[in-house]
């Protein structure tokens, strides 16, 4: 009875295992990269609607691109495994491998050296999208450690409050809304904050997505690079009402926005005087700040307790 | 008892404790406020008045101090009820009577009334589209339907009138109140929640617990169906 070995080289009839795995492998790896480009990679979410979710989408297609040859090569050592390997009814070979079967030190290595160098190069290219100067769609706290190069950024304040976000655009007079507009082709530039609990601004088509944290200003940046429609949502269960908490936001062009912009500012323009001045957080209601309780005996209430207050009621 | 007999007395058993959990659990999470049906009371197509009021304490049930909006049924009987039943496309003529004490509004943006016909309302016989909470006696309560756009801010009363409704509700029209008219139009079949925006649930976190968050209080549905 021979043994069968496994590998290439030596003499004899023993084909070359692993130059036909080899090929088959690359065919379909091929295959399945260039189909999952084509086909798949342009719809993959988030989207393409601003330059966050576009490089999200990027990154997301990067991965799968790498990962597919690395799944299609371990399945096809399976499957041809399975096919050319197997048990025969009549008479067993053992070990069916031969002495291949046992170990193999130069796959060993080449499989650990080339998963690792993926896996070192996956880890260099993540930190390097991440520092480059587009600025993140996430929450990056009061002090981002990168932002992106447009020296002005549209500034608008996402205002997060059980159960309702509202948004004050302060280069337009400090007018707040429940209307999320933005113009395209513009880089925003999000500060998110909270009048009571804590929230989170969800605004999946931008792929920003920020917590709304009580005297905490949390900036996050985009670029809008498409019209459409967006979805805001809370991601921060914030009470009875939170699966209400959304609302439908819209990317303009520039023009529209302006005009919208405009427009409102002057409808709200009585409203908007009476609204404390702007400032990136506003001291929660009535001892709120450590998230006491809603005082129950304090009337007339004081000037300290509403949103705009300069000093935390005591 | 054969192991059939066994291994379906198991899943019968199973599938009885899962029934009682899920209608315990159900019946402590759906809401216990009944629902007012204003699709049948006018004819088709014809605006529906609704009156409304809002009352500081409801003076009754399980929570007798909880603030709490009650609604005129068809029939003219004021009803404990936040659910509203109403048709599709139509105009809902709102009046709102207001007997809670004010003050300012923690978000003075719910002081611009947004989402009713015409961007006004007629507060106390007068038309306006926006209510400084930070004078007189400020707003109340709030009236809002955040799906629909909806904002109404409702003014305060001043807490040590004489008159100040301090019976169980409903409050009679001799109390101090405040009367705010509006108009607006039902959208197509659903569900919109509505909520009050001033967190007035005492000893509460920030205020938005107790009556702020339990449907049958200060908040609960446009219940839109043909």
């Amino acid at each position: 009875m021979s043994s069968q070995s496994v590998g290439g080289g030596g003499g004899g009839t023993e084909p070359r295992h692993f130059a036909r795995m080899f090929v088959i492998w690359l065919i379909l790896a091929t295959i399945a990269d260039v189909l999952y480009y084509a086909l798949l990679g342009p719809h993959i979410p988030p989207g393409t609607m601003t330059t966050s979710a576009k490089d999200d989408q990027f990154d997301f297609n990067i991965l799968f691109i790498i990962a597919l040859p690395v799944i299609i090569g371990v399945w096809t050592y399976l499957g041809y495994s399975l096919v050319v390997w197997r048990a025969g009814r009549k008479g067993l070979a053992e070990p069916v491998g031969g002495e291949w079967a046992r170990g193999n030190k130069k796959v060993q290595i080449g499989w650990i050296a080339s998963t690792s160098a993926i896996v070192m190069g996956l880890f260099v290219f993540g930190t390097v999208a991440l520092v480059i100067g587009a600025g993140s769609g996430g929450g990056e706290g009061p002090s981002p450690v990168w932002s992106p190069a447009s020296k002005n950024p549209l500034q608008i304040q996402v205002i997060a409050q059980q159960w309702k976000f509202t948004y004050r655009y302060p280069s337009f007079g400090g007018f707040e809304t429940s209307q999320l507009v933005l113009p395209n082709n513009t880089t925003i530039e999000f500060h998110v904050t909270s009048l009571d609990v804590i929230h989170d601004f969800w605004a999946y088509q931008l792929a920003v997505k920020a917590d709304a944290n009580p005297m905490s200003d949390n900036i996050a940046f985009t670029t809008t690079r498409e019209l459409g429609s967006v979805t805001v949502r809370c991601n921060e269960l914030c009470g009875l009402w939170h699966g209400a908490m959304f609302n439908y936001g819209k990317v303009v062009t520039p023009a529209a926005f302006e005009s919208w912009a405009t427009s409102t500012e002057a409808a709200t323009a009585v409203n908007t005087k009476l609204l404390p001045p702007y400032a990136t957080t506003y001291v929660p209601d009535a001892n709120g700040a450590d998230g006491a309780l809603y005082p129950t005996n304090v009337y007339p209430y004081s000037a300290s307790e509403v949103y705009g207050a300069k000093v935390a009621a005591s | 008892m054969s192991i059939s007999g066994k291994l379906a007395a198991a899943i019968g058993l199973f599938a009885g404790a899962v029934a009682l959990v899920l209608w315990a659990v159900f019946g402590f999470i759906m809401p216990n406020t009944p629902t007012t049906d204003f699709t049948t009371a006018q004819p088709a197509g014809s605006p529906v008045n609704l009156h409304v009021q809002v009352v500081g304490a409801i003076g009754y049930g399980p929570h007798p101090t909880w603030v709490s909006y009650l609604v005129q049924t068809p029939g003219g009987a004021w009803s404990h009820s936040t659910i509203w039943k109403l048709p599709p496309h139509t105009q809902i003529n709102m009046t709102i009577d207001q007997y809670d004490s004010g003050s300012p509004l923690r978000n003075q943006v719910w002081g611009q009334i947004e989402g009713t016909q015409g961007g006004t309302v007629t507060l106390d016989g007068q038309t306006t589209s926006v209510v400084n909470s930070y004078i007189g006696n400020g707003v109340g309560h709030t009236f809002a339907v955040p799906s629909l756009g909806i904002v109404v801010p409702l003014s305060g009363v001043d807490g040590s009138a004489k008159n100040f409704c301090s019976t169980p509700a409903p409050c009679a029209s001799s109390a101090v109140h405040t009367v705010t008219k509006f108009s607006f139009m039902t959208p197509g079949a659903g569900d919109y929640q509505w909520q009050c925006f001033v967190p007035c649930g005492l000893s509460t976190l920030f205020g938005n617990g107790g009556p702020m968050s339990t449907v049958g209080y200060m908040g609960g549905f446009l219940d839109v169906a043909a």
